[in-house]
């Protein structure tokens, strides 16, 4: 499942790269610099959907305590951290020429740093355990309450002023997009999701090695392979 | 190579590009990395037990 996910995921950002930079016309304010909404956005949802999915997983894991579900919440957070990082710095980047500023302290922004530091929190917090029961409850527990911050990040452009823009795509609203530079940026918000799942389930693979290296069933299928 | 260039965003568009791409075969690279370092960690502990 990992290649098909894999591939899947590459010819879709390959056709939503195609589409974002060559065949989307430039916006009639913006110009050519509202390109990087290709990378920001995808990489923005990512980041977002990675820790919410993340504290699902460790709520399943801690109520139900099934390990499978901490190892799938400690596969999330390195790659959701990597998107938030692309969420930021394309942001940023984007930011220079619209703003005049690399960066500033406003409301979406700062709540999307500070997920970045729920992610790094989650990973220390997991790594100065040497328990892993309890290094599992601790996280999880981590995961579980910083998931407040998404609805902050997400309704941070509305409940406060700032310089950065209101949601372009909405589920229950009419999009403000031109179809024409709405299908590659979808093209693209698939394509990394894609991407998503298979490192994630790369990293869940890790995860569960670690986790079972004492079982019977894995030294049985080490064995054979 | 015109269609290289955006105009006078040609630097912030491709920075974007190449960052997200980066970071994106980053993830892959560490990934594999990390699963292949586990599968061959497995590998000589089962090698290990059976000598």
């Amino acid at each position: 499942m990992i290649p098909w996910f894999g591939w899947i995921a590459l010819a879709l950002i390959a056709v939503g790269t195609v589409g974002g930079l060559w065949i989307a016309p430039p916006d009639y304010q913006q110009l050519d610099a509202f390109r990087i909404i290709y990378f920001h956005v995808p990489s923005a949802w990512l980041s977002q959907f990675g820790y919410v999915l993340m504290a699902v997983a460790a709520a399943v894991g801690l109520i139900w305590r099934i390990k499978l579900a901490h190892a799938v919440a400690a596969a999330c957070a390195p790659i959701g951290a990597s998107f938030t990082v692309v969420a930021l710095a394309t942001g940023s980047i984007w930011g220079k020429p619209m703003w005049g500023t690399w960066w500033v302290w406003d409301a979406r922004l700062t709540s999307t740093l500070v997920l970045l530091f729920l992610y790094f929190g989650y990973m220390a917090l997991r790594a100065a355990i040497d328990d892993e029961n309890r290094a599992d409850r601790a996280s999880a527990l981590l995961a579980i309450i910083g998931v407040i911050n998404i609805p902050i990040i997400k309704y941070s452009v509305e409940w406060w002023n700032t310089l950065h823009q209101p949601a372009t795509i909405s589920k229950l609203g009419k999009p403000s997009m031109n179809p024409d530079m709405l299908i590659p940026l979808l093209v693209m918000w698939l394509g990394f999701t894609f991407f998503f799942f298979a490192v994630l389930m790369v990293r869940a693979r890790a995860e569960i090695l670690v986790r079972e290296r004492n079982k019977k069933w894995l030294r049985d299928v080490i064995g054979k392979g | 190579m015109e269609y290289l260039t955006f105009g006078k965003y040609t630097w912030y568009v491709w920075s974007s590009a190449a960052l997200t791409f980066v970071v994106l075969g980053a993830n892959i690279f560490l990934a594999r990395r990390r699963l292949k370092l586990h599968i061959e960690k497995a590998r000589r502990r089962l090698a290990a037990e059976e000598v």
